[in-house]
Protein backbone atom coordinates (compact mmCIF):
# COMPACT_ATOMS: atom_id res chain seq x y z
CA UNK A 1 0.00 0.00 0.00
CA UNK A 2 2.82 2.58 -0.12
CA UNK A 3 3.96 2.37 -3.40
CA UNK A 4 1.56 5.47 -3.50
CA UNK A 5 4.49 7.58 -4.75
CA UNK A 6 3.18 8.09 -8.05
CA UNK A 7 0.53 10.28 -6.38
CA UNK A 8 -0.48 13.96 -8.71
CA UNK A 9 1.17 15.67 -5.70
CA UNK A 10 4.40 14.65 -6.25
CA UNK A 11 4.61 14.25 -9.86
CA UNK A 12 5.86 18.04 -9.85
CA UNK A 13 8.99 17.14 -8.11
CA UNK A 14 10.02 13.83 -9.78
CA UNK A 15 11.62 13.86 -12.62
CA UNK A 16 9.54 14.77 -15.82
CA UNK A 17 8.35 10.72 -17.12
CA UNK A 18 6.17 9.95 -20.05
CA UNK A 19 2.81 10.68 -20.11
CA UNK A 20 0.80 8.05 -17.49
CA UNK A 21 3.75 5.66 -17.50
CA UNK A 22 3.22 5.19 -14.08
CA UNK A 23 -0.20 4.59 -13.74
CA UNK A 24 -0.54 1.22 -14.30
CA UNK A 25 1.30 0.54 -10.96
CA UNK A 26 -0.91 3.42 -9.15
CA UNK A 27 -2.48 1.64 -5.75
CA UNK A 28 -4.42 4.69 -3.47
CA UNK A 29 -3.11 4.75 0.02
CA UNK A 30 -5.51 5.85 2.67
CA UNK A 31 -3.41 9.51 3.47
CA UNK A 32 -3.05 10.43 -0.11
CA UNK A 33 -6.23 12.68 -0.68
CA UNK A 34 -8.14 11.80 -3.89
CA UNK A 35 -9.79 14.55 -5.43
CA UNK A 36 -11.36 15.35 -7.98
CA UNK A 37 -15.21 15.88 -9.87
CA UNK A 38 -17.40 13.47 -11.64
CA UNK A 39 -20.39 14.91 -13.59
CA UNK A 40 -22.95 13.01 -14.78
CA UNK A 41 -25.63 14.13 -17.39
CA UNK A 42 -28.57 14.18 -15.21
CA UNK A 43 -32.06 15.89 -16.39
CA UNK A 44 -32.65 18.85 -14.16
CA UNK A 45 -28.71 19.37 -15.04
CA UNK A 46 -30.13 19.95 -18.45
CA UNK A 47 -33.58 21.91 -16.91
CA UNK A 48 -31.26 24.36 -15.02
CA UNK A 49 -29.24 25.61 -18.24
CA UNK A 50 -33.30 26.20 -19.91
CA UNK A 51 -35.10 29.01 -17.98
CA UNK A 52 -36.41 27.77 -14.91
CA UNK A 53 -39.77 26.37 -14.83
CA UNK A 54 -40.94 29.10 -12.82
CA UNK A 55 -41.23 31.02 -16.04
CA UNK A 56 -43.16 28.66 -18.37
CA UNK A 57 -46.51 29.16 -18.68
CA UNK A 58 -49.12 27.15 -16.71
CA UNK A 59 -50.22 25.11 -19.35
CA UNK A 60 -46.87 23.70 -20.20
CA UNK A 61 -46.13 23.04 -16.49
CA UNK A 62 -49.40 21.10 -16.44
CA UNK A 63 -49.05 19.42 -19.68
CA UNK A 64 -45.32 17.78 -18.48
CA UNK A 65 -46.67 17.04 -15.73
CA UNK A 66 -49.81 15.43 -17.16
CA UNK A 67 -47.21 13.33 -19.56
CA UNK A 68 -45.15 12.27 -16.66
CA UNK A 69 -48.32 10.61 -15.18
CA UNK A 70 -49.65 9.50 -18.55
CA UNK A 71 -45.98 7.87 -19.28
CA UNK A 72 -46.14 5.43 -15.86
CA UNK A 73 -49.37 4.67 -17.10
CA UNK A 74 -48.17 2.74 -19.92
CA UNK A 75 -45.34 1.26 -17.58
CA UNK A 76 -47.74 0.05 -15.18
CA UNK A 77 -50.18 -1.45 -18.29
CA UNK A 78 -47.42 -3.20 -19.85
CA UNK A 79 -44.94 -3.53 -17.25
CA UNK A 80 -41.20 -4.46 -18.29
CA UNK A 81 -38.07 -4.13 -15.73
CA UNK A 82 -37.35 -0.31 -16.17
CA UNK A 83 -36.88 1.90 -14.17
CA UNK A 84 -38.43 4.77 -15.11
CA UNK A 85 -41.21 4.37 -12.16
CA UNK A 86 -38.27 4.07 -9.45
CA UNK A 87 -36.14 7.17 -11.41
CA UNK A 88 -38.94 9.60 -11.62
CA UNK A 89 -41.50 8.88 -9.04
CA UNK A 90 -43.88 11.10 -8.17
CA UNK A 91 -47.01 11.02 -6.35
CA UNK A 92 -49.47 12.70 -8.48
CA UNK A 93 -51.20 9.43 -10.58
CA UNK A 94 -51.63 7.74 -7.14
CA UNK A 95 -53.62 10.79 -5.55
CA UNK A 96 -55.74 10.64 -9.18
CA UNK A 97 -56.42 6.95 -8.79
CA UNK A 98 -57.03 6.74 -5.24
CA UNK A 99 -59.52 9.64 -5.41
CA UNK A 100 -61.25 8.46 -8.41
CA UNK A 101 -61.54 4.67 -6.89
CA UNK A 102 -63.16 6.35 -3.62
CA UNK A 103 -65.36 8.71 -5.36
CA UNK A 104 -66.51 5.89 -7.74
CA UNK A 105 -66.19 3.27 -4.27
CA UNK A 106 -68.55 5.47 -1.71
CA UNK A 107 -71.73 4.20 -1.69
CA UNK A 108 -74.37 6.01 -3.51
CA UNK A 109 -77.50 7.07 -0.49
CA UNK A 110 -77.60 8.71 1.92
CA UNK A 111 -78.91 6.91 4.15
CA UNK A 112 -78.34 5.95 7.83
CA UNK A 113 -77.90 2.55 7.35
CA UNK A 114 -74.92 1.33 8.93
CA UNK A 115 -74.59 -1.32 6.47
CA UNK A 116 -72.68 -0.45 3.44
CA UNK A 117 -69.98 0.48 1.56
CA UNK A 118 -66.73 1.91 2.42
CA UNK A 119 -66.83 5.89 3.18
CA UNK A 120 -64.73 7.96 1.18
CA UNK A 121 -62.34 8.37 4.16
CA UNK A 122 -62.38 4.86 4.59
CA UNK A 123 -60.87 4.47 0.58
CA UNK A 124 -58.26 7.43 1.05
CA UNK A 125 -57.31 5.79 4.50
CA UNK A 126 -56.83 1.93 3.35
CA UNK A 127 -54.95 3.22 0.05
CA UNK A 128 -53.02 5.60 1.92
CA UNK A 129 -51.92 4.13 5.74
CA UNK A 130 -51.83 0.67 3.52
CA UNK A 131 -49.08 1.79 0.96
CA UNK A 132 -47.15 3.76 3.75
CA UNK A 133 -47.04 0.43 5.89
CA UNK A 134 -46.08 -2.31 3.57
CA UNK A 135 -43.19 0.31 2.55
CA UNK A 136 -41.91 0.25 5.73
CA UNK A 137 -42.33 -3.05 6.06
CA UNK A 138 -40.04 -3.52 3.23
CA UNK A 139 -37.97 -0.98 4.59
CA UNK A 140 -37.49 -2.48 8.09
CA UNK A 141 -36.60 -6.11 6.32
CA UNK A 142 -33.76 -4.29 5.00
CA UNK A 143 -34.91 -2.86 1.47
CA UNK A 144 -32.98 -0.58 -0.37
CA UNK A 145 -35.85 1.26 -1.92
CA UNK A 146 -36.77 4.46 -1.00
CA UNK A 147 -40.08 5.82 1.11
CA UNK A 148 -41.50 7.79 -1.64
CA UNK A 149 -40.19 5.63 -4.57
CA UNK A 150 -42.45 2.82 -3.20
CA UNK A 151 -45.20 5.08 -2.25
CA UNK A 152 -45.07 5.40 -6.22
CA UNK A 153 -45.10 2.46 -7.13
CA UNK A 154 -47.67 0.87 -5.24
CA UNK A 155 -50.24 4.02 -5.68
CA UNK A 156 -49.80 3.37 -9.67
CA UNK A 157 -50.28 -0.22 -9.34
CA UNK A 158 -53.64 0.50 -8.42
CA UNK A 159 -54.47 1.62 -12.10
CA UNK A 160 -55.60 -2.21 -13.30
CA UNK A 161 -58.08 -2.23 -10.34
CA UNK A 162 -59.42 1.64 -10.88
CA UNK A 163 -60.19 -0.25 -14.85
CA UNK A 164 -61.74 -2.89 -13.43
CA UNK A 165 -63.88 -0.54 -11.12
CA UNK A 166 -64.96 1.11 -14.22
CA UNK A 167 -65.92 -2.05 -15.66
CA UNK A 168 -68.04 -2.80 -12.76
CA UNK A 169 -69.94 -0.02 -12.77
CA UNK A 170 -70.59 -0.24 -16.08
CA UNK A 171 -72.02 -3.82 -15.64
CA UNK A 172 -73.64 -3.12 -12.99
CA UNK A 173 -75.81 -1.25 -15.23
CA UNK A 174 -77.16 -4.37 -16.59
CA UNK A 175 -79.61 -6.14 -14.98
CA UNK A 176 -77.91 -8.40 -12.30
CA UNK A 177 -77.81 -11.84 -11.94
CA UNK A 178 -75.31 -14.46 -11.50
CA UNK A 179 -74.12 -13.97 -15.19
CA UNK A 180 -73.20 -10.70 -13.77
CA UNK A 181 -71.61 -11.66 -10.93
CA UNK A 182 -68.86 -13.63 -12.36
CA UNK A 183 -67.92 -11.33 -15.44
CA UNK A 184 -67.60 -9.08 -12.51
CA UNK A 185 -65.51 -11.86 -10.42
CA UNK A 186 -63.73 -12.70 -13.33
CA UNK A 187 -62.99 -9.13 -14.65
CA UNK A 188 -61.54 -8.25 -10.81
CA UNK A 189 -59.66 -11.28 -10.54
CA UNK A 190 -57.68 -10.52 -13.79
CA UNK A 191 -56.80 -7.00 -12.83
CA UNK A 192 -55.79 -8.02 -9.25
CA UNK A 193 -53.16 -10.74 -10.58
CA UNK A 194 -52.25 -7.59 -13.37
CA UNK A 195 -51.96 -5.40 -9.76
CA UNK A 196 -49.75 -7.81 -8.27
CA UNK A 197 -47.28 -8.34 -11.47
CA UNK A 198 -46.97 -5.19 -12.17
CA UNK A 199 -45.85 -4.25 -8.67
CA UNK A 200 -43.82 -7.10 -8.17
CA UNK A 201 -41.96 -6.58 -11.04
CA UNK A 202 -40.88 -3.37 -9.89
CA UNK A 203 -40.33 -4.29 -5.88
CA UNK A 204 -39.13 -7.34 -5.91
CA UNK A 205 -35.63 -6.49 -7.26
CA UNK A 206 -35.30 -4.47 -4.25
CA UNK A 207 -35.19 -6.83 -1.36
CA UNK A 208 -33.05 -9.19 0.02
CA UNK A 209 -33.47 -12.03 -1.85
CA UNK A 210 -34.51 -14.52 1.17
CA UNK A 211 -36.94 -12.03 2.50
CA UNK A 212 -38.72 -11.60 -0.88
CA UNK A 213 -41.70 -13.22 -0.08
CA UNK A 214 -42.10 -11.88 3.46
CA UNK A 215 -42.13 -8.56 1.65
CA UNK A 216 -44.49 -9.25 -1.39
CA UNK A 217 -47.17 -11.04 0.88
CA UNK A 218 -48.26 -7.37 2.76
CA UNK A 219 -48.59 -6.20 -1.19
CA UNK A 220 -50.55 -8.95 -2.10
CA UNK A 221 -52.99 -8.36 0.96
CA UNK A 222 -53.18 -4.53 0.05
CA UNK A 223 -54.53 -5.73 -3.67
CA UNK A 224 -56.45 -8.37 -2.37
CA UNK A 225 -58.28 -5.91 0.22
CA UNK A 226 -59.25 -3.28 -2.50
CA UNK A 227 -60.32 -6.08 -5.15
CA UNK A 228 -62.71 -7.03 -2.22
CA UNK A 229 -64.04 -3.23 -1.57
CA UNK A 230 -64.41 -3.41 -5.60
CA UNK A 231 -66.36 -6.24 -5.92
CA UNK A 232 -68.83 -6.00 -3.00
CA UNK A 233 -69.56 -2.71 -4.51
CA UNK A 234 -73.34 -2.40 -5.04
CA UNK A 235 -74.57 0.94 -6.13
CA UNK A 236 -77.98 1.86 -4.63
CA UNK B 1 -15.57 -28.51 36.40
CA UNK B 2 -17.36 -30.39 33.31
CA UNK B 3 -18.28 -33.12 34.35
CA UNK B 4 -18.80 -36.27 31.40
CA UNK B 5 -22.73 -35.49 31.97
CA UNK B 6 -22.48 -32.13 30.57
CA UNK B 7 -19.89 -32.75 27.50
CA UNK B 8 -22.29 -35.13 26.35
CA UNK B 9 -25.10 -33.73 23.65
CA UNK B 10 -28.54 -32.20 25.35
CA UNK B 11 -31.65 -32.04 23.84
CA UNK B 12 -33.19 -29.08 23.56
CA UNK B 13 -35.61 -29.34 26.49
CA UNK B 14 -32.65 -30.40 28.46
CA UNK B 15 -30.80 -27.54 27.74
CA UNK B 16 -33.97 -25.29 29.04
CA UNK B 17 -33.36 -27.26 32.09
CA UNK B 18 -30.12 -26.96 32.55
CA UNK B 19 -30.61 -23.02 32.13
CA UNK B 20 -33.57 -22.92 34.49
CA UNK B 21 -30.72 -24.62 36.89
CA UNK B 22 -27.65 -22.30 36.32
CA UNK B 23 -29.86 -19.21 35.76
CA UNK B 24 -26.47 -17.11 35.39
CA UNK B 25 -26.26 -18.49 31.47
CA UNK B 26 -29.12 -16.94 30.72
CA UNK B 27 -28.86 -16.25 26.97
CA UNK B 28 -29.69 -13.14 25.33
CA UNK B 29 -32.80 -11.47 26.30
CA UNK B 30 -33.16 -8.20 25.07
CA UNK B 31 -34.35 -6.28 28.41
CA UNK B 32 -30.83 -7.61 29.80
CA UNK B 33 -29.03 -5.72 27.55
CA UNK B 34 -28.29 -2.78 29.76
CA UNK B 35 -25.03 -4.70 31.14
CA UNK B 36 -23.36 -6.22 27.79
CA UNK B 37 -20.06 -6.31 28.93
CA UNK B 38 -21.22 -8.78 32.04
CA UNK B 39 -23.44 -11.01 29.52
CA UNK B 40 -20.24 -11.21 27.38
CA UNK B 41 -18.08 -12.77 29.99
CA UNK B 42 -20.63 -14.95 31.07
CA UNK B 43 -21.85 -16.55 27.84
CA UNK B 44 -18.08 -17.22 26.99
CA UNK B 45 -17.74 -18.89 30.01
CA UNK B 46 -20.81 -21.10 30.12
CA UNK B 47 -19.98 -21.78 26.91
CA UNK B 48 -16.36 -23.18 27.47
CA UNK B 49 -17.96 -25.75 29.85
CA UNK B 50 -20.10 -27.46 27.27
CA UNK B 51 -17.82 -30.28 25.20
CA UNK B 52 -20.42 -31.01 22.17
CA UNK B 53 -20.26 -29.10 19.40
CA UNK B 54 -23.94 -27.89 18.74
CA UNK B 55 -23.67 -26.16 21.53
CA UNK B 56 -20.40 -24.51 21.27
CA UNK B 57 -21.44 -23.51 17.93
CA UNK B 58 -24.55 -21.96 19.48
CA UNK B 59 -22.61 -20.00 22.29
CA UNK B 60 -20.04 -18.89 19.54
CA UNK B 61 -22.66 -17.55 17.77
CA UNK B 62 -24.69 -16.08 20.91
CA UNK B 63 -20.62 -14.00 21.83
CA UNK B 64 -20.75 -12.91 18.26
CA UNK B 65 -24.26 -12.10 18.39
CA UNK B 66 -23.73 -9.87 21.79
CA UNK B 67 -20.67 -8.46 20.43
CA UNK B 68 -22.98 -7.34 17.23
CA UNK B 69 -25.46 -6.26 19.30
CA UNK B 70 -23.73 -4.39 22.40
CA UNK B 71 -23.86 -0.85 20.35
CA UNK B 72 -27.54 -1.30 20.42
CA UNK B 73 -29.20 1.65 18.39
CA UNK B 74 -30.80 3.99 20.20
CA UNK B 75 -34.93 4.01 20.03
CA UNK B 76 -34.95 7.39 17.77
CA UNK B 77 -32.96 5.88 15.26
CA UNK B 78 -34.25 3.40 12.08
CA UNK B 79 -32.08 0.67 13.17
CA UNK B 80 -33.62 0.19 16.43
CA UNK B 81 -36.72 -1.03 14.66
CA UNK B 82 -34.46 -2.85 12.17
CA UNK B 83 -33.20 -5.08 14.39
CA UNK B 84 -37.42 -6.64 15.43
CA UNK B 85 -37.63 -6.93 11.57
CA UNK B 86 -34.92 -9.72 11.11
CA UNK B 87 -35.98 -12.57 9.73
CA UNK B 88 -36.00 -14.20 6.77
CA UNK B 89 -39.12 -16.40 4.60
CA UNK B 90 -37.83 -19.79 6.64
CA UNK B 91 -37.89 -18.52 9.58
CA UNK B 92 -41.25 -16.91 9.50
CA UNK B 93 -42.30 -20.61 8.12
CA UNK B 94 -40.79 -22.35 10.64
CA UNK B 95 -42.37 -20.17 13.55
CA UNK B 96 -45.23 -20.73 11.87
CA UNK B 97 -44.67 -23.75 11.78
CA UNK B 98 -44.45 -24.61 15.14
CA UNK B 99 -47.23 -22.60 16.52
CA UNK B 100 -49.77 -24.80 14.20
CA UNK B 101 -48.26 -27.68 16.23
CA UNK B 102 -47.53 -26.91 19.68
CA UNK B 103 -45.90 -30.38 21.37
CA UNK B 104 -45.64 -30.17 25.37
CA UNK B 105 -41.93 -30.44 25.64
CA UNK B 106 -41.41 -27.89 23.04
CA UNK B 107 -41.28 -24.17 24.31
CA UNK B 108 -42.24 -21.97 21.04
CA UNK B 109 -39.76 -19.42 22.94
CA UNK B 110 -36.80 -21.08 23.47
CA UNK B 111 -37.62 -23.65 20.67
CA UNK B 112 -39.17 -21.55 17.45
CA UNK B 113 -37.73 -18.17 18.62
CA UNK B 114 -34.53 -18.91 20.22
CA UNK B 115 -34.57 -15.52 21.91
CA UNK B 116 -34.67 -13.57 18.72
CA UNK B 117 -38.83 -12.40 18.46
CA UNK B 118 -39.82 -10.35 15.30
CA UNK B 119 -42.51 -8.38 14.90
CA UNK B 120 -43.34 -9.13 11.58
CA UNK B 121 -45.03 -11.92 11.88
CA UNK B 122 -47.66 -10.74 14.85
CA UNK B 123 -48.21 -7.55 13.07
CA UNK B 124 -48.87 -9.55 9.51
CA UNK B 125 -50.85 -12.16 11.24
CA UNK B 126 -53.22 -10.11 12.88
CA UNK B 127 -53.64 -7.82 9.48
CA UNK B 128 -54.44 -10.93 7.72
CA UNK B 129 -56.54 -12.41 10.45
CA UNK B 130 -58.80 -8.99 10.66
CA UNK B 131 -59.35 -8.70 6.81
CA UNK B 132 -60.20 -12.26 6.38
CA UNK B 133 -62.56 -12.27 9.47
CA UNK B 134 -64.35 -9.15 7.70
CA UNK B 135 -63.98 -10.70 4.17
CA UNK B 136 -65.61 -14.15 5.02
CA UNK B 137 -68.10 -12.74 7.07
CA UNK B 138 -69.20 -10.93 4.16
CA UNK B 139 -69.01 -13.72 2.12
CA UNK B 140 -71.45 -15.49 3.99
CA UNK B 141 -74.10 -13.11 4.17
CA UNK B 142 -73.32 -12.85 0.28
CA UNK B 143 -73.46 -17.03 0.28
CA UNK B 144 -76.85 -16.98 3.03
CA UNK B 145 -78.54 -14.24 -0.20
CA UNK B 146 -78.04 -16.74 -2.43
CA UNK B 147 -79.97 -19.25 -0.35
CA UNK B 148 -82.51 -17.14 0.74
CA UNK B 149 -82.97 -13.72 -1.24
CA UNK B 150 -85.44 -12.03 1.44
CA UNK B 151 -82.12 -11.54 3.25
CA UNK B 152 -80.63 -7.64 2.43
CA UNK B 153 -77.08 -8.09 1.08
CA UNK B 154 -74.74 -5.24 2.03
CA UNK B 155 -71.03 -4.57 2.04
CA UNK B 156 -70.70 -3.70 5.29
CA UNK B 157 -67.26 -2.04 5.51
CA UNK B 158 -67.78 -0.94 9.24
CA UNK B 159 -67.01 -4.45 10.53
CA UNK B 160 -63.52 -4.34 8.69
CA UNK B 161 -62.93 -1.63 11.16
CA UNK B 162 -64.09 -3.54 14.35
CA UNK B 163 -62.13 -6.45 13.24
CA UNK B 164 -59.08 -4.61 13.26
CA UNK B 165 -59.42 -3.21 16.24
CA UNK B 166 -60.44 -5.89 18.26
CA UNK B 167 -57.86 -8.53 16.69
CA UNK B 168 -54.56 -5.90 17.43
CA UNK B 169 -56.08 -4.63 20.66
CA UNK B 170 -56.34 -8.41 21.37
CA UNK B 171 -52.87 -9.20 20.02
CA UNK B 172 -51.09 -6.42 21.55
CA UNK B 173 -52.93 -5.33 25.04
CA UNK B 174 -53.54 -8.56 26.15
CA UNK B 175 -49.39 -9.53 26.46
CA UNK B 176 -48.68 -6.18 27.65
CA UNK B 177 -50.64 -7.08 30.99
CA UNK B 178 -49.41 -10.49 30.42
CA UNK B 179 -46.08 -8.78 30.98
CA UNK B 180 -46.96 -7.20 33.40
CA UNK B 181 -48.42 -9.50 35.63
CA UNK B 182 -45.43 -11.93 35.50
CA UNK B 183 -42.59 -9.41 35.54
CA UNK B 184 -44.74 -8.50 39.32
CA UNK B 185 -44.86 -12.52 40.42
CA UNK B 186 -40.91 -11.92 39.05
CA UNK B 187 -40.38 -10.71 42.85
CA UNK B 188 -41.71 -13.57 44.29
CA UNK B 189 -39.58 -16.29 42.54
CA UNK B 190 -35.90 -16.29 41.96
CA UNK B 191 -35.09 -18.75 38.71
CA UNK B 192 -36.01 -18.22 35.58
CA UNK B 193 -36.96 -14.48 34.27
CA UNK B 194 -40.12 -13.87 32.66
CA UNK B 195 -40.08 -13.46 28.75
CA UNK B 196 -39.69 -9.91 27.57
CA UNK B 197 -42.30 -8.13 25.99
CA UNK B 198 -41.53 -8.74 22.61
CA UNK B 199 -41.19 -12.49 23.54
CA UNK B 200 -45.01 -12.69 24.56
CA UNK B 201 -46.13 -10.57 21.88
CA UNK B 202 -44.72 -12.74 19.04
CA UNK B 203 -46.12 -15.76 21.36
CA UNK B 204 -49.73 -14.40 21.09
CA UNK B 205 -49.54 -13.88 17.53
CA UNK B 206 -48.50 -16.41 16.37
CA UNK B 207 -50.91 -18.52 18.24
CA UNK B 208 -53.64 -16.54 16.02
CA UNK B 209 -52.31 -17.80 13.05
CA UNK B 210 -54.56 -20.99 12.94
CA UNK B 211 -57.25 -19.00 13.19
CA UNK B 212 -57.06 -17.99 9.79
CA UNK B 213 -57.58 -21.06 8.01
CA UNK B 214 -60.33 -21.98 10.47
CA UNK B 215 -61.90 -18.28 9.65
CA UNK B 216 -62.24 -19.60 5.92
CA UNK B 217 -63.29 -23.04 6.64
CA UNK B 218 -66.31 -21.53 8.68
CA UNK B 219 -68.19 -20.33 5.50
CA UNK B 220 -69.13 -24.00 5.20
CA UNK B 221 -72.86 -23.41 6.08
CA UNK B 222 -73.19 -26.62 8.76
CA UNK B 223 -73.04 -25.59 11.83
CA UNK B 224 -71.93 -28.27 14.18
CA UNK B 225 -68.65 -28.53 11.87
CA UNK B 226 -68.63 -25.03 12.24
CA UNK B 227 -68.41 -25.38 16.08
CA UNK B 228 -66.00 -28.39 15.77
CA UNK B 229 -63.55 -26.32 14.06
CA UNK B 230 -63.41 -23.81 16.27
CA UNK B 231 -62.91 -25.90 19.03
CA UNK B 232 -60.18 -27.40 17.14
CA UNK B 233 -58.51 -24.43 16.51
CA UNK B 234 -59.09 -23.28 19.96
CA UNK B 235 -57.53 -26.00 21.56
CA UNK B 236 -54.18 -25.73 18.98
CA UNK B 237 -54.08 -21.88 20.19
CA UNK B 238 -54.73 -22.55 23.87
CA UNK B 239 -52.39 -25.19 23.82
CA UNK B 240 -49.49 -23.48 22.09
CA UNK B 241 -49.78 -20.72 25.10
CA UNK B 242 -49.57 -22.65 27.99
CA UNK B 243 -47.23 -24.95 26.55
CA UNK B 244 -45.20 -21.54 26.54
CA UNK B 245 -46.36 -20.58 29.36
CA UNK B 246 -46.13 -23.41 31.08
CA UNK B 247 -41.72 -23.70 32.45
CA UNK B 248 -42.52 -19.57 33.73
CA UNK B 249 -45.50 -20.14 35.83
CA UNK B 250 -44.45 -23.17 37.61
CA UNK B 251 -42.00 -21.97 39.38
CA UNK B 252 -44.99 -19.84 40.95
CA UNK B 253 -47.56 -21.23 43.65
CA UNK B 254 -49.83 -23.64 42.01
CA UNK B 255 -52.83 -21.22 42.89
CA UNK B 256 -51.43 -18.63 41.04
CA UNK B 257 -49.96 -20.96 38.01
CA UNK B 258 -53.53 -22.19 37.52
CA UNK B 259 -55.41 -18.97 37.49
CA UNK B 260 -52.98 -17.44 35.21
CA UNK B 261 -53.25 -20.40 32.73
CA UNK B 262 -57.07 -20.35 32.78
CA UNK B 263 -57.31 -16.60 32.47
CA UNK B 264 -55.28 -16.65 29.67
CA UNK B 265 -56.95 -19.50 27.89
CA UNK B 266 -60.72 -17.94 29.37
CA UNK B 267 -59.43 -14.31 27.27
CA UNK B 268 -58.44 -16.74 24.03
CA UNK B 269 -61.70 -18.76 24.03
CA UNK B 270 -64.07 -15.35 24.17
CA UNK B 271 -62.07 -13.94 21.48
CA UNK B 272 -62.74 -16.92 19.28
CA UNK B 273 -66.65 -16.95 20.07
CA UNK B 274 -67.04 -13.04 19.86
CA UNK B 275 -65.78 -13.29 15.93
CA UNK B 276 -67.71 -16.50 15.01
CA UNK B 277 -70.81 -14.54 16.53
CA UNK B 278 -70.26 -11.24 15.71
CA UNK B 279 -68.95 -11.65 11.77
CA UNK B 280 -70.88 -14.73 11.30
CA UNK B 281 -74.39 -14.20 11.97
CA UNK B 282 -77.08 -13.56 10.11
CA UNK B 283 -79.77 -12.06 12.22
CA UNK B 284 -81.82 -9.14 10.90
CA UNK B 285 -80.39 -6.10 11.01
CA UNK B 286 -82.86 -4.96 13.95
CA UNK B 287 -81.04 -7.69 16.68
CA UNK B 288 -77.55 -6.47 15.69
CA UNK B 289 -77.51 -3.36 17.60
CA UNK B 290 -76.81 -5.13 21.46
CA UNK B 291 -74.29 -7.50 19.92
CA UNK B 292 -71.32 -5.72 18.72
CA UNK B 293 -71.21 -2.89 21.41
CA UNK B 294 -70.65 -5.89 23.71
CA UNK B 295 -68.06 -7.55 21.49
CA UNK B 296 -65.99 -4.62 20.10
CA UNK B 297 -65.65 -2.93 23.60
CA UNK B 298 -63.93 -6.06 25.33
CA UNK B 299 -63.95 -9.57 25.04
CA UNK B 300 -64.01 -10.30 28.55
CA UNK B 301 -67.08 -8.46 28.99
CA UNK B 302 -69.23 -10.50 26.62
CA UNK B 303 -72.36 -11.23 28.85
CA UNK B 304 -73.90 -15.15 28.97
CA UNK B 305 -77.48 -14.44 28.18
CA UNK B 306 -76.09 -12.62 24.69
CA UNK B 307 -74.61 -15.94 24.07
CA UNK B 308 -77.88 -18.50 24.67
CA UNK B 309 -79.92 -15.85 22.48
CA UNK B 310 -77.38 -15.82 19.84
CA UNK B 311 -76.72 -19.63 20.18
CA UNK B 312 -80.38 -20.08 20.11
CA UNK B 313 -81.12 -18.96 16.76
CA UNK B 314 -78.62 -20.99 15.37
Amino acid sequence: MAEAAESPGDRGRASPRPLFAGLSDISISQDIPVEGEITIPMRSRIREFDSSTLNESVQNTIMRDLKAVGKKFMHVLYPRKSNTLLRDWDLWGPLILCVTLALMLQRGSADSEKDGGPQFAEVFVIVWFGAVTITLNSKLLGGNISFFQSLCVLGYCILPLTVAMLVCRLVLLAEPGPVNFMVRLFVVIVMFAWSIAASTAFLADSQPPNRKALAVYPVFLFYFVISWMILTFTPQ
Amino acid sequence: MATADELTFHEFEEATNLLVETPDAVTTSRSDQLTPQGHLAVAVGSGSSYGADDEVEEESDKTALLQEKKQQPEFWTFGYYQSFFDVDTSQVLDRIRGSLLPRPGHNFVRHHLRNRPDLYGPFWICATLAFILAVTGNLTLLLAQRRDPSIHYSPQFHKVTVAVITIYCYAWLVPLALWGFLRWRKGVRERMGPYTLLETVCVYGYSLFVFIPTVVLWLIPVPWLQWLFGALALALSAAGLVFTLWPVVREDTRLAAAVLLSVVVLLHALLAMGCKLYFFQLLPPGHLAPLPQATSLSPSMLPPPTLTRSMATF
